[in-house]
This record gives C-alpha cells, structure tokens and sequence, in this order.
C-alpha cells in the first residue's frame, strides 16, 4: 500500500483517537502512579500487638501521667493519662512530641570523650568503663589536692532520688556545689519561709478561686502545671471565673483573659503593693484573718500607706489610677480571689518584693492555706538513707562557702544561685569550679548573658555531661555519659508545679534503652563504687534500681501499678498551726523581709538615653524552653511571623517601627549592653509602644538540624539583675535599641 | 441489629477555650505519620492537617484582640455530598461517606492533579512535593494504622478515620453495631487540654456536638445556637465544623460579611 500524506494522517490521528479511547493511557497514568507510590523508601510502618505503659513525663516539672501507645517493642504515640490526678487524660504540646526525643536524630548513642576543641563535635566513643573510670581518676586527683570543693554540679532538678544521688554524691566527696537551675518556686520558697517561717513549696488551688488576678503569669502558655492549668482556664470558662491579666504585652493568657491590663514591665509590683493600699485604705481586707494570724501588719500599711497611692501607682506604672482603685475593689470583693505572679512559664525567679507583695495580697483576703487559695505544700519527705559517713576531707570541703554564694551571709535563705557562677567563675584567676558535672540541664545555652557564660565555661577544665542529647552543654564538654531518656528509665518524679496535694509520680521503662546509655543514678553509683571508700560506702545498693525500690520500701509494688503515689486527703495547716515564725503568725513585716519592699522596683540594665527600647522575653507554648530544645514536630508548628527560614522575628508596635522606620519583615538590629543580634521586624498591635518582645527557647546551637539556627537566643542579650534583698536574678528584660540592619 | 442510621460526625472547637497552644497539631502529626522537613516556615508546602491560625481584631494597642482557630478539614457535606473537592476529583481519590460524613482521601488512587486544592475553599488540603524522610530511627514512632504517603499525592485530614474502624471492629467483636461518643474520638480532640474540641455524631442528639451546635439539617446544618457558626457559611459548603466564639467580631471573621450583615443569620 503506498502512503501518500492523507492515509499518513488518517493513520497518525486515528491511531491516536483510538489509543485516547482505549484504556490504555488511563492504565498507563495508574501504573505509572502506583509505582511511584511504591518506591522501598516510603516506609511501611511494622504491625504488631498494641499495648499501653502508663508511665510519668518529666519534660517539664508538670508532673504529668502519660500513656504510652506501643506496637509490638515500639512506642508509637503519647497520650495523656486519663485519671491521673494533675492532667486527668490532658497532654501538652511538648509532651505529645516526646517519642521524637527518644528515636530523635540529637541522641548521644554511647559514651563520648572529646578529641577536637571544646565545640569542635569532635567525638571518640569510649565504654562505660573507661568513661566511668576517667572521672574517678579526675576526681581522685581533685580530692587529692584537697580541692574537693573545686566540684560542681548543675542539675535541671533538686527534687528525687537521682539529683540525691547526685547530691549525696557531692557531699560524701566534699563538695557543697550541688547546684539547681533556678525557676520561679525559688522565689515562692523564699516568700513562703520569710512569711510564714515554712519549708514548702506554694500550691495554688486555682480550681477552687473564683476571681484570678495574674502579674504577668503564663497561665496558658507553660505556667505551673500546663495541662492542669489549661484545664483550670477551661473551668474558670465555663464557670464564669473572671480572668484579670496585668502584662505589658497581649499574650495567650491575656487575650484569653477577660480584662487586660497592660503595664510598664518591671513594675508589676507597684501595682501588687498599690492594690494592697486600696484595700488597707478602704478596710476591704479580712478581718478574722489580719486581726488574729498576722504580724506586722501595722508597718506593712505604713509602708504601702505612704509610698503607694493610686496617683503614685499610675505614674509608675502607667495604669490609669481609676483602674487601679477598680481591680482592688474587685479583688477585695470576690469570695475567693487569687492573686499569682511569675512572669511567663515561671522558667525563672523573681524579686523577693514582687513574690512577697503578691502574697500580701492573698493575705489581705484571708486566702492563705484556704479553698481556693496560696497552699504551702510540704515536700513529701520520703528519701531517707543510712546516715553519711564523712571522712576529714570530705567535712573541709563541705564547711567551705558555696561556689554560687547561696546559703551565705549575703544571701541566707535562698538555696540555689545558679546565675553568679559565671561571674565567680570569670572574677578570680583560677576558677573555684574545676571540674563540673551537668545532669538534665542546659546551662551553656540557658544561663543568661552568653556571651560571659562561654567566658566563664572556659576557664572549668573539666566538664562531664550527663545528657541524653547533643545540646550546647554536652557539645562543650569534655565527657558525655549519656543518660537513658525519660521513656527508657525508672525514676520517681516527686510533685507537679503548683499542685495542691503531695504526689509522686512514677516514670517507667516503655522501651528498652535504645542505645549504649546507662540511667544517671546507675553511672553515680558506679563511679562512687569506683573511687572507693568512703564514698563507695554512702551507695551501699547494686543499682539504682535497688536504691529507688529500697527507697520506697512498701510503697513501691502500688507505685509500680497506679504509676502514682497521692496524698489525697491532704488539707493545708489551719491558721493557728499554720505559721511556723518567730510570732507564730503570718508576717507582713519582720527583721528579715526588711528592706525588701522597698527594693521592690527592679531596674532593667542600660541607660535610657543609649537604649531607649525595653526588650522583654516573652514565652510560648509552641517553644521549649527549658533544658530541653524543641523537637521537629513542635518547632514545625511555630508561626511564620516567629520564625521564618533561619530568622527570628522581634515583636514591634506599629507606633515604634514607624518612628524607626521600620516595617514588617524588614531586617534589623536589635543591641542591648550585653550584646547585639540580627532580626526581623514583626508589626504587633499587642506589644506596649517602647517595648520589644523576642521569644524563648530559639537560637540554639547544638541539637539537629531541625532546630540550630534557628532565631536568636534571647540569653544572648539579656543578663542577670541581682535582687538585693535576696540574691535572686530578678532580671525581667534588658534596654535595648533597634536600628536597620 | 441492624446500622441504618446514618452518622454524621462532626466537629464543636470553642474558641473561648482554645489557647492556641498547638497541642492539636502535634497530636495529629504524631497519630497520622504526617512528615516535617528541616524549615517548615513556608506554610504554603509545610504539610498540617490541623492547623491553628491567628486571628486579630484588627484594632490598635491596646484594644488589639486576638483569637486562635484550629482548622481541620471542615468535611464539607455540601449539597448531598457534592463538596467541593469530592466534585472535582478525576479519580475518585476523594469521596463523601453518606455513612459517616467523612470525606475520604485515598492516596493509592491520587495522581497529583491537585484540582481538589484548588477546589477546597479552606486550604485543608496539602501535596507532597516530596518524598518524606524520616530521620534516621524516627520511623520507629510510625503508626501502623496510617499508611505514610509519597511524593505526588495530596493528603488531608481524615476525621482520624482509622479510629473509626478500630473502634468498629472492636464493636463489631463485642456484638455491637453502634459506638459510643467516647469510643470513636478524634487524636486532636483527645488529646486538647484545654478540652475545647469536641468531636461526635451531629445527627445524634446525645452527643455534645450536637448539643453544641444545634445544626438544623433542614438548612444546610446551619448551627441554631447564636454564639455558633462555621467558616465561609455563605459558600454553601456545608462544613462539619462548627465553631463556639462569644466574641462577635470572632464569629464575623469566619466568612466575609457586609458592614451591618448579621452573621447569625447568614442566608
């Protein structure tokens, strides 16, 4: 047949038309699609038997129950635990996200000594043994030179049997540097011991309030006992309890809030203490309460009396003086009102003045120890171990002064001081800490003022981590003995922020330790065994876990099967047992809080004329913050106004970016004394004119790839502010000035 | 026993409640093997089946107001199940359950034309521009009850669908045909702490969700409850998720209403 142009193209076109009609390109189009939906490396997830661990999350000290789903020996999903008495089946963010911390890509898979420079990440795996045995050598050389003193150790908590061990460990050594890292109950303990002459920690039955004045908390943002306490906002929601948020920047809380107050930072406790003289002034405070159970309530109306009227408190603060008689009136009048403070999650102290003005407040009210008020929760007094025995050197070292200065002269009654290290490390030629041990803390990275801490960091010349992931600290040691994660260990996690009943909470293996790691309290009591008596003989058990279930004797068999142990029917002291001062009475004013009120203002550092901003931290639910970095899931979630590629955003009024000539998503520069960073600009109605916001819990370093990089760490910008009554580091935020980058 | 009452399950989020924390993203992440990258800051491609927005007021400091949304996918009945991805599908990748309301996605069937993102009005729904990687380790954490997609497929919400089967195969063991409100529950609406998702049948007057929303099926589910409404009413779609604000400019931003338009009474 020959082919001329017509039968060609009757050819070509019908060929066509009748492939498109035939199924063929469809099947074609399917395979094609199916087949690439098959390629090996999409993973096709392991089937098995489902099961669950009931087991405790000690992400943060909430103290949450956790369910843990399982699939055959893998852990698939954390739930809340439904019952349990702090979250009764709720789960946070942080929480939701922990099985990427246990198979994350930032584990430490063995031990590891450092080859390279410090921060180099330049690793030699060694065993436990050798691990194990180069500390007992350092420590034995230490020991030796009668610089027993010379160790120290920065643990993320003081409460239950592993930071005890470590302790223990410290003591029977010779060492009184057993150092936590600071958080808001500090100042709670230091209101609580000067007020009311107790050792405890403050419990808030918010349940039970039913009018909440907040300075600045993060009710919904981290603070307390996160699930707990968005639980308590839901009820107050649903039960009509008013909400008042006095903050200088629309957060979470005080969009969430019925009334916000804003207010110039740093001066929250002019207002506390202005309240109180409204309700003195205007005799709305309860009687029964004042007249019988406390003392110095006279000198404390002097006080607030003179120094503290409305127009006072409005210049100070910036709130309108008929807001300020109002919120008192309001206050006073509620049956059960709460006043709480504590800026943001409570991830750090606060002045004496501010913590004791607020518990003033409760008190003018009667609320001490009553429903819906301040408890002071006794520590469930439950580790007791043989007695030490200590050799000569050991009782030197421990009649030396504390590296931190806490407990001295200067500052008796508070505990922990981590913030002067540095400063005590970097004033002297040969720094007081020689060797340091770091146990579920990230100081490298969380102590403020960077720039000093990395001064200090490296004049210690022997660091050991103790952590189970690569953060800032652990890549600038020197050893790392990786602990098991939460999921992998025993551990008793004693109470939950702000709870109102003694619990302990007990965290289980779900899974076996995936790696080559061993559970901090075992590596202590290894190395004790290791160096030997005396301290060998202040850890008389095998293992840790014979310590803990020796530890909790008859209890342990009921902790391992409810997962928590409760003091259900605990009720707080009644007024007349209540107080354990030298009056036996609930003090507004003693020898001992002295000057306190009066140091009550806080300065920011910085002269206005140089740095005419005020720079504060702000704190969200969507950035961990703590010891802990955000995993991916969780740093996924964080808005595109936050973060967006690897810059961070600082938060502007519209009013100042103008009269900086700034905009929205324009680079810049924000500088403050202690250091300077590049940033972006976000426009935000809800921050005070003249104050800029940066988030927590960005910036870092270490960890993956999914969170270094990442924004800027705030810590970089901001150093401590000494209280001077206390000791404490009061600092709120820092001056600063913004300029185009 | 026979199952002839048709379900339609369906979502209350209270915005009073709702504190924005970001717990419900999380939690659908880790139950539905949802990936994530290294730089998730460009939430065009960032792959979230729930996720929370923020809303403002618009007004300036310090009468700024703001107010956070969860926004799953709405499984919009629209008109007798022509909603508006189901209707552009060429293949039938996506289709609405007249048993249980759900709209389905099954990604075996998906060949990435994408004309149901460009349908769906709520930007519920996202494509896999790329395989997904797992850290080494990290599929440990995977769920067997998800299938993990592949590149060129779009993926969105489920109601946690594969909830709904385990829950019914339990039933169905036990001898029974029909869930109780507790069995059969959402990843996200289980694990908010703030309990500000609920999730149930609307049809069914003992469930919350219907309780809460009121929906008046005679007129396209529209929420009889005043403080209730749903996003984009006006569209016609039809969604199953209502939402609680006593804020009235909260409920104003969910559809594009005129200056003294009410938005309670929308048709």
């Amino acid at each position: 047949m020959k082919m001329d142009r017509r039968s060609f193209l009757s050819f070509v076109i019908g060929g066509a038309a009748g492939t498109a009609l035939s199924p063929l390109p469809w099947k074609v189009t399917d395979d094609l699609a199916i087949w690439s939906q098959n390629w090996s490396w999409t993973p096709v997830p392991e089937d098995g038997e489902v099961g669950y661990v009931n087991t405790t999350c000690s992400l943060c000290p909430g103290g949450c129950g956790i369910t843990v789903r399982k699939v055959g020996d893998r852990a698939v999903k954390i739930e809340g635990m439904k019952g349990h008495p702090v979250n009764d089946g709720g789960i946070c963010i942080l929480g939701l996200a922990g099985l990427q911390f246990l198979y994350g890509p930032s584990r430490i898979a063995s031990p590891m000594r450092r080859t390279g420079e410090r921060g180099e990440n330049k690793w030699q795996k060694i065993s436990w043994e050798e691990a194990i045995s180069e500390v007992s050598k350092k420590l034995a050389d230490l020991r030796s030179k009668n610089q027993s003193h010379a160790l120290a150790c920065i643990s993320g908590y003081d409460g239950g049997t592993v930071p005890r061990l470590f302790e223990r460990f410290l003591t029977v050594y010779g060492s009184a540097n057993f150092v936590r890292t600071p958080a808001v109950r500090d100042s709670y303990e230091l209101g609580l011991y000067l007020m009311q002459g107790t050792q405890a920690n403050a419990g808030f039955d918010v349940e039970n309030a039913d009018y909440i004045l907040s300075f600045g908390c993060g009710i919904i943002e981290g603070w307390g006992s996160p699930v707990r306490m968005f639980k308590a906002n839901s009820h107050w929601k649903e039960t009509g309890v008013k909400v008042t948020q006095v903050e200088p920047r629309l957060s979470n809380t005080a969009a969430k809030s019925d009334q916000w107050i804003p207010i110039k930072p740093g001066t929250e406790v002019v207002l506390a203490l202005g309240l109180a003289r409204v309700i003195v002034d205007e005799s709305l405070y309860r009687r029964e309460f004042i007249a019988s159970h406390t003392a110095g309530f006279d000198r404390f109306v002097q006080n607030v009396l003179k120094d503290y009227p409305p127009e006072q408190v409005e210049k100070v603060t910036g709130i309108d003086k008929a807001v300020v008689v109002s919120l008192a009136k309001t206050f006073a009048a509620a049956k059960k009102p709460l006043a709480i403070c504590g800026r943001g999650r409570g991830a750090g102290s606060e002045s004496a003045g501010e913590i004791m003005a607020v518990y003033a407040l409760n008190a003018l009210v009667g609320n001490i120890n009553q429903k819906g008020g301040v408890w002071a929760i006794p520590d469930p007094n439950y580790i007791r171990w043989p007695e030490l025995e200590m050799d000569a050197q050991a009782a030197a070292g421990m009649q030396k002064p504390r590296v931190d200065g806490a407990g001295s002269k200067k500052y008796p009654h508070i505990r922990n001081l981590l913030h002067r290290l540095p400063e005590m490390i970097n004033s002297t030629d040969a720094s007081p800490v020689q060797a340091l041990f770091v146990l579920e803390a990230n100081p490298y990275y969380s102590v403020s003022d960077s720039a000093f801490v990395r001064k200090a960091w490296k004049k210690i010349p022997f660091i050991v981590s103790f952590s189970s992931f690569m953060d800032e600290t652990a890549a600038n040691a020197d050893l790392i003995l990786p602990n098991h994660v939460y999921l992998e260990r025993h551990e008793d996690i004693p109470g939950a922020e702000g709870f109102i009943k003694p619990i302990i909470g007990l965290a289980k293996p779900v899974v076996n330790p995936q790696f080559d790691t061993l559970h901090a309290g075992d590596t202590i009591i290894r190395l004790a065994k290791m160096m030997g008596d005396p301290i060998a003989k202040a850890f008389p058990w095998e293992d840790y876990e014979a310590c803990l279930e020796e530890t909790f004797g008859d209890k342990w068999e009921a902790l391992g099967e409810k997962g928590y142990w409760i003091d259900a029917g605990f009720e707080p002291s009644p007024w007349n047992k209540a107080f354990e001062t030298a009056s036996k009475k609930f003090e507004f004013a003693s020898d001992d809080i002295g000057a306190s009120f009066q140091n009550a203002v806080v300065k920011a550092e910085g002269e206005e004329s140089a740095y005419p901003l005020l720079l504060i931290p702000y704190d969200s639910p969507r950035i961990s913050a703590g010891r802990i970095g955000n995993p991916p899931f969780v740093i996924k979630t964080v808005a595109d106004t936050v973060i967006k590629g690897k810059n961070g955003f600082i938060e502007v009024n519209p009013k100042t970016a103008i009269a900086l000539g700034l905009s929205e998503g324009k680079s810049a520069v924000i500088s403050t004394p202690r250091g300077s960073a590049k940033v972006r600009i976000h426009l935000f109605e809800g921050i005070m004119p003249g104050v800029v916001a940066m988030p927590t819990g960005l910036g870092h370093t270490a960890y993956d790839s999914f969170l270094a990089g990442k924004g800027v760490n705030i810590n970089e910008l901001i150093g401590p502010v000494e209280d001077g009554s206390s000791g404490l580091n009061a600092a709120w935020g820092i001056r600063a000035k913004l300029g185009k980058a | 026993m026979k199952n002839d009452q048709a379900k339609k399950y369906g979502m209350v989020i209270d915005l009073d409640k709702c504190t924005g924390c970001g717990a419900c993203m999380v939690a659908c992440m880790a139950e539905n093997n949802i990936p994530f990258k290294e730089d998730e800051s460009n939430k065009l491609d960032s792959i979230t089946w729930m996720r929370v927005y923020q809303l403002t007021n618009g007004k300036p400091y310090p009468e700024t107001d703001i107010c956070y949304i969860p926004r799953p996918c709405m499984h919009c009945e629209g008109d007798h199940g022509h909603s508006p991805c189901v209707s552009v599908c060429p293949a039938t990748a996506t289709d609405y359950s007249q048993k249980t309301g759900i709209v389905s996605q099954i990604y075996t069937r998906c060949f990435g034309c994408r004309y149901c993102m460009a349908a769906c009005p709520y930007h519920a729904r996202y494509f896999n521009w790329w395989d997904p990687v797992w850290p080494n380790g990290m599929e440990k954490f995977l769920n067997p009850s998800v299938s993990p997609r592949m590149r060129g497929v779009v993926e969105k919400c489920s109601f946690c669908f594969h909830r709904h089967q385990l829950a019914m195969n339990k039933a169905f063991v036990e001898g029974r045909r029909e869930l109780e409100e507790n069995e059969y529950q959402t990843s996200c609406a289980q694990a908010c702490p703030s309990g500000a998702i609920a999730f149930g049948d609307l049809n069914n007057p003992k469930h919350t969700v219907n309780q809460l929303a009121q929906p008046d099926n005679a007129h396209g589910g529209q929420p009889k409850n005043p403080e209730v409404f749903r996003l984009l009413e006006k569209l016609g779609t039809n969604p199953k998720v209502y939402y609680v604000s006593s804020r009235e400019w909260v409920r104003r931003a969910g559809d594009n209403y005129l200056k003294n338009e009410n938005p309670g009474k929308a048709h």
